[in-house]
């Protein structure tokens, strides 16, 4: 009952909370984090439009590296396409399908790490469900975002989606052999609206079919594990 | 539409809210949301008429603020416009979002009986 007056109508009481919506993934997210960190394994959240080739960059990737150094876990709404495209490339992966979700979360991604043996990998690629606006608010415990972003997709794309670009440590611009093929792209265009999405905008050309750019993409990696090494030595 | 998501989790911490206080029914929700956040308010409303009838909220109010995007230098701490390049124009440092990318669940206002 009201304490004011004793009129009989229910009090209302204010609670402050303060509190992020999505604060019981990222603390999911920090507990992956932990795994990664412990592991000395770097975590990449490769995300990126369906099709922008994220699969084929992968194949790339694996080329380049032994074997055992790379795992994946490969979201999707349905089937195990991806993850069986990866295995055959040489990388152990598993498949998280999400049935109507349009991202992966730390809880999703955690459940995937239980059935990989990701922690004798170097590196763990989480390639995300294909979509450039919702995977981009969900952390999982990376310690990169990436973002995979075709030439096919048209140069104004990260000003589209600021959301995505702004998050991303590092921008893979693929499929540049097709470059020919599209006179009026303007790749000095997509570093300008780079540059007004991202603090720090780094972008590599890369194509999955010559190969352009994957060693420039891997030297990347590499550099950026050692933080993860030293992480682990502190 | 990761939006039904979060209306789920602001479901599940408004009811923790509701058991721990004791309270009969919720009368309002304020959320903060910020421009570069990725959650568009309308699909949010939506989602949370969707969500409200079966839960504690059935007759609790929606309301949603924003917050503007606003960067500052990370390293000197100037302000930096939006639309131009997130570089600082003094020491070239990069921009670190100061307002802008939040999610967060303000203020409830429950009823006790």
């Amino acid at each position: 009952m009201c304490e004011t007056c004793g009129c009989g109508d229910p009090e209302l009481v204010p609670v402050e909370v303060q509190e992020g919506l999505l604060a019981a993934n990222d603390h999911r997210a920090k507990h992956n984090r932990e795994h990664f960190d412990v592991a000395g394994v770097l975590a990449i959240n490769l995300m990126g439009s369906p099709g922008s080739g994220k699969t084929a960059l992968l194949e790339a990737t694996a080329q380049r590296f032994e074997r055992s150094s790379l795992s994946a876990l490969s979201g999707d709404l349905a089937t195990e396409r991806d993850a069986e495209r990866l295995s055959a490339a040489g990388i152990e992966s598993r498949a998280i399908t999400t049935g109507s979700a349009c991202h992966l979360d730390a809880e999703l991604v955690h459940r995937g790490l239980d059935q990989l043996s990701w922690r004798e990998s170097d590196f763990l690629f989480i390639e995300n469900v294909g979509n450039l606006v919702c995977p981009a608010i969900y952390d999982l415990g990376q310690d990169a975002n990436v973002v995979a972003l075709a030439v096919t997709e048209g140069e104004d794309k990260p000003l589209k989606y600021p959301v995505m670009f702004h998050r991303a440590d590092l921008v893979l611009l693929t499929k540049v052999d097709l470059l020919p093929a599209l006179p009026n792209l303007n790749v000095t265009a997509i570093e300008d609206a780079l540059a007004r999405t991202m603090p720090e905008p780094h972008m590599i050309p890369v194509s999955a079919v010559n190969g352009e750019g994957v060693e420039e993409w891997t030297e990347w990696l590499k550099k950026r594990r050692l933080g993860v090494a030293r992480r682990w030595a502190v | 539409m990761h939006e039904y998501s979060i209306v789920r989790d602001l479901m599940d911490r408004v009811e923790a809210e509701v058991a721990a206080c004791g309270a009969t029914a919720v009368h309002r929700i304020q959320l903060r949301i910020g421009e570069l956040s990725g959650v568009e308010t309308d699909l949010l409303r939506s989602a949370y008429e969707v969500f409200r009838e079966r839960s504690v909220c059935g007759s609790a109010e929606l309301d949603i603020s924003h917050a503007a995007a606003s960067w500052v230098c990370s390293q000197c701490g100037e302000t930096v416009e939006t639309g131009g390049p997130l570089q600082c124009r003094l020491c070239s440092g990069p921009a670190r979002l100061a307002t802008g990318d939040e999610i967060v669940l303000e203020r409830i206002e429950m009823e006790v009986a």
